[in-house]
């Protein structure tokens, strides 16, 4: 078969003859010829050193039959070399990640051909059983399809007037809520820097679960200052409890003492919020909150299921992982008081002895159920019931 | 012993590329090292004098390094070059719209040429022109864009000035390599069509790797048969080879440099005894 010539016509290569040159030899074997031939007078320089570069050789017509040719290219083989030993890295759905995604595989998209070599960046979480839940790639979707905007949420308009120390609780709490809600950013902020891109859906879901965090942080800020007050009190071992949290660096563990013990329990306190809200601004933040921390939960509940069922010495880990934050804490006061007494007194609404006796009552059932939806859900995670019991005593008082 | 060779510091990525090479050359019972020079004067004449068994050389310091050797009674050959090496042109371009048809047309008027030290976009341009009948600085104005003097032309910023240059309408033709002018239309330092080729030199080759008869012979041999094994195909080469520009390892030839000789002649660059007599010429 006679060498094919590649007509350019006017195209030159400040304009992307490149590409009809390079699809022209993509049909080639390395050795084979190509004639490109064309209008612009600067194309054989131009051929020249493009074909240089990229490894092609190129002659001009020397024989009377080449001459249908400006020049000839005789086809080199770097670009078959650059992509002969690429992979692809998985593939593009859930159910065709695999367990270890080698290092150099990095950002590359799930499914793409990845060319060999190049760097690999320090993804440590990068064993699918590290991180992996099958309710992932589910959970996201849910989670990026319930996405809300604070501005219009939240009816910020609404009229209400509360007495005074009615309102200093309601702050009191909202600060407390911010503060937690900014450990629960920052967690798993800093795991999804650390996952390998491969299990992408986890990566996203904590993205999202960062994401809902941040509008907790605004919105719970936006409800404390409504009423054109200051914020109220950050204890020290409020801060010192959540400190714990950041200093876990166990994907499992973290997302265990998190996710499960302490988003956990917030959901209760969210509950008990919506319940014993004392205006309508204060029923809706909570109320959205809450939604959001449920998918936050279930995500630590299924990736934790996930794992005990794959290694059985996980609920010891776990286990270490609940004393080891308990004795950093055994000193400490827990939870702060003012946020225990503004609890009691939203729960009171008014200042009577019968009413703050029922406040109290209130926020004692408050923490036994609580303590109920920890012990549930490490039942669930496997943990006989005598046990689970005791690991949700040693839980921290300050609930998060 | 350690086979040592001198490469010039032109720019960061030689770091990267020669501590690559090194690792992998180590890799293969290669006991190799390398050190880096500011310009190209100093490991010419460090070559010959023996303190380096090897030199990444431009086509220049190989001019420089061939008259040192033979004036010492001493013999360097080029080992292997880049298959980017070879057969380079340089080309005289004018604004599309210029009236120059033939170089003869550019006599009274102005060219751009690169820092004066380099091959592709000052001598060898400046010899092009001799021959078509025009002597620089007497039947044409020169204006040099004298960018990283003393790294013979390997720092691209000249020759991108003396397109620029052109482009502003401050002189009337600019010199630059082939590959140059295909990269400054890509990237759109010259907008498509804004340039013509006036004219093209003939074919000269670049760089080699330069050896010196004081080194040893045998580790000299497998240096040369390890560069010529590179594979592009190694995942692990690869990035180096693409820092450096190339896709493979050629044999070494000298058949290329006549050209850049008559230049240095011309010019009086360098004497025959390979001594630096370039007026102007600071590296």
């Amino acid at each position: 078969m006679a060498p094919r010539v590649l007509d350019l016509r006017g195209l030159s290569f400040e304009s992307g003859a490149h590409l009809l040159v390079q699809r022209a030899l993509r049909d080639l074997a390395p050795g084979q010829r190509l004639g490109v031939t064309g209008a612009d007078p600067a194309l054989e320089v131009h051929l020249r050193a493009w074909c240089r570069r990229h490894g092609h050789r190129v002659r001009s017509p020397e024989t009377e039959g080449e001459r249908d040719a400006r020049a000839w290219i005789e086809r080199g083989s770097a670009d078959l070399d650059r992509w002969a030993d690429a992979e692809r890295a998985g593939g593009p759905s859930a159910a065709d990640t695999v367990a270890t995604p080698p290092g150099h595989w990095g950002l590359a998209a799930r499914g793409a051909l990845v060319e060999s070599g190049g760097p690999e960046p320090p993804f440590d979480l990068n064993h699918r059983d590290l991180v992996w839940a099958e309710i992932a790639p589910s959970l996201y979707r849910h989670a990026a399809s319930a996405q809300w905007d604070p501005e219009t949420a939240v009816d910020w308009g609404s009229e209400f007037a509360l007495p005074d120390e009615i309102e200093r609780a309601v702050v009191q709490v909202m600060t407390y809520l911010v503060e937690n809600e900014q450990a629960a950013l920052v967690v798993p902020a800093r795991l999804l820097a650390r996952i390998h891109p491969h299990f992408r859906e986890v990566m996203q879901l904590l993205a999202v679960q960062a994401a809902d965090e941040a509008r907790h942080v605004d919105v719970f800020t936006r409800r404390a200052l409504l009423s054109g007050g200051e914020l109220g009190t950050s204890s020290v071992s409020g801060r010192e409890s959540l400190e714990t949290l950041l200093t876990e660096p166990d994907f499992s563990l973290a997302s265990f003492l998190l996710s499960v013990l302490g988003e956990g329990s917030f959901l209760n306190l969210l509950e008990f919020l919506d319940t014993n809200a004392p205006d309508p601004v204060t029923r809706q933040v909570t109320a959205l909150a809450r939604r959001d921390e449920a998918r936050h939960v279930a995500f630590g509940v299924a990736h934790l299921h996930h794992q005990s069922t794959l290694d059985p010495a996980l609920r010891s880990r776990l286990r270490a992982a609940v004393e080891r934050r308990h004795d950093s804490l055994q000193d400490t006061a827990g939870l702060n008081q003012d946020v225990f007494d503004s609890l009691v007194v939203l729960a009171a609404g008014e200042w009577t002895p019968d009413a703050i006796a029922r406040g109290w009552e209130k926020v004692r059932k408050l923490q036994e159920e609580m303590d109920d939806g920890r012990q549930r859900r490490l039942v669930h995670l496997g943990f006989p019931g005598d046990e689970a019991a005791e690991l949700s005593r040693l839980h921290t008082r300050n609930f998060m | 012993m350690t086979l040592l060779m001198g490469g010039v510091a032109y720019d960061p990525k030689v770091v990267t590329i020669w501590a690559g090479f090194r690792d992998w050359l180590r890799a293969h019972d290669l006991d190799y090292d390398f050190v880096l020079y500011s310009n190209y004067e100093r490991q010419a004449e460090d070559l010959v004098a023996g303190r380096l068994d090897a030199a990444w050389n431009s086509p220049l310091a190989w001019l420089r390094c061939e008259r040192l050797a033979a004036a010492a009674g001493r013999r360097v050959d080029p080992l292997v070059m880049r298959d980017t090496d070879r057969d380079l042109t340089s080309v005289l371009l004018v604004r599309a719209d210029s009236g120059c048809a033939t170089v003869a047309d550019l006599k009274g008027r102005t060219v751009a040429l690169g820092a004066v030290d380099s091959p592709q976009a000052t001598l060898i341009p400046a010899t092009f022109l001799r021959r078509e009948g025009l002597v620089p600085g007497e039947d044409v104005t020169i204006r040099r864009f004298d960018v990283g003097v003393g790294l013979h032309g390997d720092h691209i910023g000249g020759e991108r000035d003396a397109v620029r240059a052109l482009l502003a309408g401050e002189v009337d033709a600019a010199a630059v390599v082939d590959a140059n002018h295909l990269l400054f239309g890509q990237e759109g330092t010259l907008p498509p069509g804004s340039t013509r080729v006036l004219a093209q030199t003939p074919p000269y080759d670049h760089c080699n790797m330069t050896v010196v008869d004081t080194a040893p012979e045998e580790p000299v041999r497998r240096f040369g048969e390890l560069l010529l094994s590179m594979s592009y195909a190694d995942p692990a080469m690869r990035p180096l080879l693409d820092l450096e520009g190339l896709s493979r390892w050629e044999d070494g030839r000298t058949g290329g440099y006549g050209a850049l000789a008559v230049a240095v002649d011309e010019t009086g660059f360098y004497d025959a005894e390979g001594r630096v007599t370039a007026p102007e010429y600071v590296p």
